[in-house]
């Protein structure tokens, strides 16, 4: 095995205990390298999203580090695109606007952000849509206005709550295979919170696996990152192989304990 | 947004919440001028609507300048418990600990029914001035309370995007300040805005009754020119008619309030807001 290069972020025996007393996370290990698709996979409440919300520093660990080997800087918010389960789309503004936001708080005026708004626009494929308001959008389209927002600042590293939970399976197949464009084409790496087995060995390069009471990654699967993806691969003998080791692993991780 | 369900069913929908409506006031005003002529009402117990509308224009200069004294009193107090409300809602938003000290004595303004203070109001103000801040007492807490519920209604999501992009690394007080009001600008203002056109329309009518309440306490101190005034002396003087012509002005005057209100809550609501869809979608 050939050394390998430093970890983009590392997360180093983080544990997260919530005000009222609630272990959420307890001593979790995690390297994200560069260029990476990482699902977090679990059921529901094992602390998956908490984690998430640590790397983005939206929640601080109560033990343990997150660290930036790599970076120079001490604040890293210029690196990280946020996408929440929700759209979290601002009603009053139009989808422009709505991209424009992250650049508006750093102090871009509408005309400097003009171009890079059009560009993630294009990105998602919404670029006849910059005036629409986000009522008048489908689901999948609202998530893939707050998919641009996320990449408007030009992220390094891309965290994803569940971002296609609420869509139809439909819409979520042709997001999936949109997001693995993007990815191709921005080279950021991304940090994906599902409970869906299906999805994260679609999408992911490696799946790590958590389970609840508390929160800890109980295995970490390699999956085949070159592989095309599309149709192929949906219905190859791969990739329900690929499911069925996830599942089966899944299940005998967490079937003990109330569900 | 493509979908363009029958625009004449919409458009016969319309037209009948206009006829129906219209249909009955006119049958109503129909039915009462019957029943007072063939009756021979005295117009010093019933007059009919005729002869209602005979005086509104007989008296119109006196009418109108009472009319103009009252809506002036109304829409001065409706914005000054704008402002008032607003900026007080605004201050609350930011600091705890002046909301904790100052909401209260808000609440306890607007429990105590206003018609016992404007006595009091009377004593310590002039005349016009104490009417005018009848009107702006109760018209200030629907405004305020609204105001309120509509800043704190920010979706958590959004504020945590404001968290992940806007706040800067160093935190010194001045820069937290700022980074508040940033977020107030951006994110609470456009989504307390419905709340708040809500509390204005209510603040609105409140405005107007203010307004007569207050007058009426006045009036019976002995001055006052307003519709409330006319009201009561007209009352006095057992001049029926012109008692409802004052009235008549007063509900089309709150009418009126009300449509311009609302219209200026559709205008601003309409492209993004739910309560401002129609038929489509």
């Amino acid at each position: 095995m050939t050394e390998p290069a430093p970890p983009l972020v590392s997360l180093q025996r983080v544990t997260k205990v919530f005000a009222n007393g609630v272990t959420a996370l307890a001593g979790l290990d995690l390297d994200i390298r560069a260029g990476e698709f990482i699902s977090l996979l679990g059921p529901s409440g094992c602390g998956k999203s908490t984690a998430l919300r640590i790397v983005a520093g939206l929640a601080k660990p109560t033990q343990g580090r997150v660290t930036w080997p790599t970076a120079s800087s001490l604040d890293h918010r210029d690196d990280i695109g946020f996408v929440f389960q929700e759209p979290t789309l601002m009603p009053w503004a139009n989808v422009a606007d709505n991209v424009w936001l992250p650049l508006r708080l750093r102090g871009l005026s509408k005309r400097d952000a003009q171009g890079r708004i059009a560009k993630c626009l294009a990105l998602v494929g919404l670029e006849a849509f910059a005036d629409a308001y986000p009522r008048e959008l489908s689901g999948g389209m609202k998530m893939r206005v707050s998919i641009a927002r996320a990449l408007s600042v030009k992220p390094k590293l891309l965290l994803m709550d569940e971002p296609f939970a609420a869509l139809d399976e439909i819409t979520r197949f042709r997001l999936n295979d949109d997001l693995l464009r993007l990815q191709r084409e921005l080279g950021c790496t991304i940090v994906f919170v599902t409970h869906s087995v299906f999805e994260s060995a679609y999408l992911s390069s490696r799946i790590a696996i958590m389970t609840p009471r508390p929160g800890c990654i109980a295995a970490e699967i390699k999956a085949d990152a070159t592989g095309e993806r599309g149709l192929n691969f949906r219905t190859s003998p791969r990739y329900a192989a690929l499911c069925q080791e996830v599942s089966r692993l899944l299940i005998s991780l967490t079937s003990d304990g109330p569900v | 947004m493509t979908t363009f369900s029958p625009i004449s069913a919409a458009r016969q929908g319309t037209l009948l919440r206009l006829i129906l409506p219209l249909a009955v006031f006119i049958a109503a005003i129909g039915v009462w001028e019957m029943y007072v002529r063939r009756h021979a009402v005295p117009p010093y117990i019933l007059p009919a609507p005729s002869l209602v509308a005979q005086t509104l224009v007989a008296d119109w200069p006196l009418l109108s300048a009472s009319l103009f004294v009252t809506l002036k009193t109304t829409l001065l107090g409706l914005g000054l418990a704008v402002a008032g409300g607003v900026a007080l809602a605004v201050l609350l938003s930011l600091s705890r600990v002046v909301e904790y000290s100052l909401y209260p004595f808000a609440v306890v303004l607007q429990v105590t029914p206003i018609i016992a203070i404007a006595p009091l109001l009377l004593i310590y103000m002039p005349q016009d001035i104490a009417v005018l801040a009848c009107a702006w007492l109760v018209a200030f807490f629907p405004v305020l309370s609204n105001t309120m519920l509509g800043l704190q209604s920010v979706d958590r999501n959004l504020l945590e995007l404001f968290q992940l992009y806007g706040v800067p690394p160093t935190q010194t007080p001045i820069a937290r300040l700022g980074s508040r009001l940033k977020a107030l600008w951006l994110l609470r203002a456009p989504a307390a805005l419905p709340a708040f056109l809500a509390g204005l329309r209510i603040a609105g009518g409140l405005s107007l009754i203010g307004a007569v309440v207050a007058e009426m306490a006045a009036g019976s101190a002995g001055a006052g020119a307003g519709l409330a005034y006319r009201i009561l002396e007209s009352q006095y003087r057992l001049n029926i008619p012109r008692l409802f012509a004052a009235l008549v002005l007063l509900a089309v005057a709150g009418i009126v309030l009300f449509l311009l209100l609302s219209a200026l809550t559709h205008a601003l609501l309409r492209r993004w807001h739910e309560s401002a869809l129609t038929l489509e979608a």
